[in-house]
């Protein structure tokens, strides 16, 4: 086990930014919600899953709702250690570790501030290590395992269980509870043992948030090879530096859609179309797609190496495009269907990003 | 008979003032350096440019000055404030004050409490405002503090609780008790704008000194006109407002700069690039108002979410350093500021300057002895210049809001530097009385008014929504003073909420006018 600093968390922040590949909320909130966390109850302990009993529960917890919301309800608490001991009661067993279901935007953090109130260690594991919007869209679906029993909490004290027959319904639940409860709560899913975190699960995937933030932490600073350093680490590679000359949003349920094109900075005939829902999803030069989900696209200032969201994409802004791989325990049956360019209605073969892959 | 508006911008280093008739003509105008006290500078330009007007023909006059944002910057004169949160049992998870440097924590912010109140994303309550506990924080404050800052949940859409709650705090302190109300201030975005209000509220002192220096200084001056404060996105507030609202006067030397160089050049979309010594500065303004930045603005370094101009800067100016290194020469980002009139080649100083490079590549004239430059490498001017280049068009590619080719208005100092031609620019303007831009921006401002708040358009549909604020934004500019005639809608911005169904929609709706005429 190894304790989170503080120091760990400016770049674990800058990691989480990065993973939410354009989406995955503002992590400043759950940033400040940490911080607070930390100074009442102390600190947290980053647990890898092989320090824990193999047959203690794991539960999970995130934010959902709509950021807009989130940034006017800031969080409470109790909504987050409310779904948490919820599910607890329900499984009627305790656990020994809280998990994020998604390392990617806001939802890397808030699991840490709740296991620094429950005296609880992280598992340095989650079921995305990316944002994507829906919770069906885990490794943990693909791995059978059920996102129910799952709790959705509010600030107030309201809490429902659910039970249900597959993830895609949890999924429907939720979001219709979200709406009742209004718009920013706090959610427990996919309760499992250390062992099935171990086996099922991706793995590491906060610590190699806090490494990505720190290397990218490196190259924001200008140090000397930091920029290749950053691509090796990660798997990554610079697909293109432009000029976004063109970004057309639309919403339709739900979903935040839009269409970014950007021309590159030396070669005015090649362009860069990169498609939206919340993340940035596709991205394809000339036509041809380059990178595709679940393997990350991610917009980089050009200038100074910041993560840029879809919500602050402007006309004009000089980027840098990079695609990173997605983790590697994505890469089994069913992850096509499940999170492939098909799931998301884009009728274009998935395309493993070229040369990325060792 | 001509009706007569004076202008005042208290800026860093000048404070300068015009006079200008209805026509938007400037019949007088003067530069005076800004005094330790400001009202000392502010005085003494209100004497010198009303130097032969009939002064009963002025009617109006306008401030923009830096005394607030500079009282933040600093830590002077700031007071300390209560901070009431009304939202529990959310936002529990992060005090007030969270991420605020520690000596301005530590200089600004008293008491506090997150009470019961608030309201959810659809209008219902979080929870009934807590009245008994209202009550109690107010007689903690009393004695403590001389003011206190009340932000609600969702206060921009509904801010009922916020005004029980000041009712309140008057019935335990007092009438003249100082409340700073947060729909008053800022937009969505709760802890941005619970930090607005409480620096608000700091500046309440430095607030009614300014407006009192500035009232006492027209009137030694036989001027009974309207006095008014410049905001944030260049429109303007009643003096007395201003005592209230002082923290939505720190972003409005920019804008009145953008505005007045715009409007002298007689355009209302253009592109403006604002040279000075250390750097430039360039902005967008669409149908005659800077664009907003969407990015959260940090004053003082303290992040706060209110309407400021998108402006992007860089080390660019006249005094900016040039060193020629092995195979080329490197541009900044340090300069010799205002110390360039003694420090360049050309003023008898020995450090090589974009001051220098401009007049030995012949686009500044009559400044300094250009015999001094003779001596500097062509090549070393050509490179330089052909860096300036490329930045100041880089600048405006990012400034722009489409493909449209806009015009760029250069003014400042160090405009010189702005080459004629840019490609994707449709023409450089510079327009006469440039160096005074800033007061003439101050000078021609407008009433307006604003609404920002979450509609959802499966209910009423999108455009009644758009209708209910347009129609909002409209009777708050009429109520800040713009002539019913004149006002007009100037911007709408759809924000769709994502991750949700449903058809939840942020909308922020602006309205402005020229100042009704009594």
């Amino acid at each position: 086990m190894r304790e989170l600093t503080l120091e760990d968390l400016d770049d674990m922040v800058l990691g989480a930014t990065l993973l939410g590949a354009g989406g995955g909320g503002d992590p400043y909130i759950a940033r400040l919600m940490v911080r607070q966390a930390m100074e009442d109850f102390g600190s947290v302990m980053i647990a890898s899953p092989d320090e824990l009993d193999p047959d203690g529960l794991v539960l999970t917890t995130a934010v959902i709702g709509a950021p807009t919301v989130i940034s006017e309800k800031v969080p409470a608490g109790p909504e987050f250690v409310g779904c948490v001991n919820s599910l607890a009661a329900y499984l009627g067993k305790k656990p020994v570790a809280i998990m994020p279901i998604e390392v990617g935007g806001m939802n890397t953090l808030i699991p840490i501030a709740v296991a620094a109130e429950m005296g609880l260690p992280v598992i340095d594991a989650d079921s995305m290590r990316r944002a994507f919007p829906q919770i069906e869209m885990t490794v943990f679906t693909l791995a059978g395992i059920p996102a129910s029993p799952m709790s959705v909490a509010d600030e107030k004290g309201n809490v429902v269980v659910f039970q249900t027959t597959t993830n895609q319904v949890a999924e429907k639940l939720a979001r219709a509870s979200v709406m009742q409860l209004g718009m920013a709560n706090g959610i427990s899913c996919y309760p499992m043992t250390v062992k099935q975190v171990r086996e099922f699960g991706i793995q590491g995937s906060m610590s190699y948030c806090v490494d990505l933030g720190r290397k990218l932490s490196a190259v924001q600073r200008g140090e000397a090879g930091a920029y290749d350093a950053f691509l090796e680490f990660s798997g990554g590679q610079k697909y293109f530096s432009g000029k976004v000359i063109d970004i057309d949003r639309r919403t339709t349920e739900g979903f935040a859609k839009g269409t970014l094109v950007i021309e590159h900075l030396t070669d005015p005939t090649r362009t860069m179309r990169i498609e939206i829902q919340n993340e940035l999803l596709m991205a394809f030069e000339d036509g041809k797609p380059v990178v595709t989900t679940p393997d990350l696209i991610c917009i980089l200032d050009h200038e100074n190496a910041q993560p840029i969201t879809t919500e602050t994409l402007a006309f004009g802004q000089r980027v840098d495009v990079i695609g990173l791989p997605c983790a590697p325990e994505w890469h089994q049956e069913g992850m096509l269907e499940l999170v492939g360019p098909k799931a998301f209605g884009y009728d274009v073969p998935y395309t493993p990003m070229e040369g990325a892959r060792k | 008979m001509s009706r007569l508006r004076i202008g005042i911008d208290v800026g860093g280093t000048n404070t300068d003032a015009v006079v200008v008739d209805q026509d938007g003509n400037v019949l007088a105008s003067t530069k005076a350096a800004t005094t330790l006290d400001p009202s000392d500078g502010i005085a003494a330009a209100l004497k010198a440019v009303i130097e032969g007007i009939d002064k009963s023909h002025i009617k109006q006059a306008m401030l923009g000055t830096t005394h607030p944002a500079n009282a933040i910057i600093q830590r002077k004169d700031l007071q300390q404030v209560g901070v009431l949160r009304l939202a529990a049992p959310s936002s529990l998870a992060i005090r007030p004050g969270a991420a605020w440097p520690k000596d301005l924590h530590a200089t600004v912010i008293g008491p506090s409490a997150i009470i019961k109140g608030g309201y959810e994303y659809d209008g219902s309550e979080i929870s009934p405002l807590d009245e008994q506990a209202v009550r109690d924080f107010a007689q903690k404050c009393k004695g403590v503090v001389n003011a206190i800052a009340v932000s609600c949940a969702f206060a921009p859409a509904n801010y009922e609780q916020e005004l029980r709650a000041a009712a309140i705090i008057a019935e335990e302190l007092g009438e003249d008790y100082a409340v700073s109300l947060s729909h008053q201030v800022g937009a969505i975005g709760l802890l941005e704008r619970e930090n607005a209000t409480i620096l608000n509220a700091s500046l309440f002192g430095v607030a009614k000194r300014v407006v009192d220096g500035f009232q006492s200084a027209l009137l030694s001056h036989g001027l009974k006109v309207d006095s008014y404060l410049t905001q944030n996105d260049g429109t303007l507030m009643t003096a007395e407002e201003a005592i209230r609202l002082p923290i939505l006067t720190v972003g409005s030397g920019p804008t009145n700069s953008m505005r007045g160089a715009c409007a002298l050049a007689k355009l209302s979309d253009a592109l403006v690039i604002d040279v000075g010594g250390t750097s430039a500065d360039v902005g967008i303004l669409i149908d005659g108002f800077p664009r907003e930045s969407s990015a959260a603005v940090e004053v003082g370094g303290v992040r706060t979410n209110f309407r400021m101009p998108d402006l992007i800067s860089i080390g660019l100016g006249g005094g900016t350093i040039v060193r020629e290194e092995d195979g080329g020469v490197r541009v900044g980002p340090d300069s010799v500021g205002y110390r360039v009139v003694t420090e360049a080649l050309i003023t008898g100083g020995s450090t090589l300057t974009l001051s220098d490079i401009s007049t030995k590549g012949g686009r500044l004239e009559g400044f300094g002895d250009a015999s001094k430059v003779s001596g500097v490498k062509d090549a070393t001017v050509t490179a330089a210049l052909a860096w300036v280049d490329e930045q100041v068009q880089i600048l405006c590619d990012r400034m722009k809001a489409s493909r449209t080719s806009l015009p760029l208005i250069a003014v400042g100092g160090g405009s010189h530097l702005v080459p004629d031609n840019i490609p994707g620019v449709a023409g450089v303007i510079r327009p006469a009385h440039h160096s005074v831009a800033n007061a003439f921006g101050a000078a021609i401002a407008e009433a307006s008014g604003a609404v920002d708040r979450v509609y959802r358009y499966e209910a009423e549909g999108r455009d009644a929504c758009l209708d209910d604020a347009k129609r909002l934004a409209t009777e708050a500019a009429i109520r800040a003073g713009a002539d019913i005639d004149h006002v007009r809608i100037t911007s709408v911005v759809e924000v769709p909420m994502s991750y949700l169904p449903g058809q939840g929609c942020r909308v922020q709706v602006k309205a402005a006018g020229p100042l009704a005429i009594h």
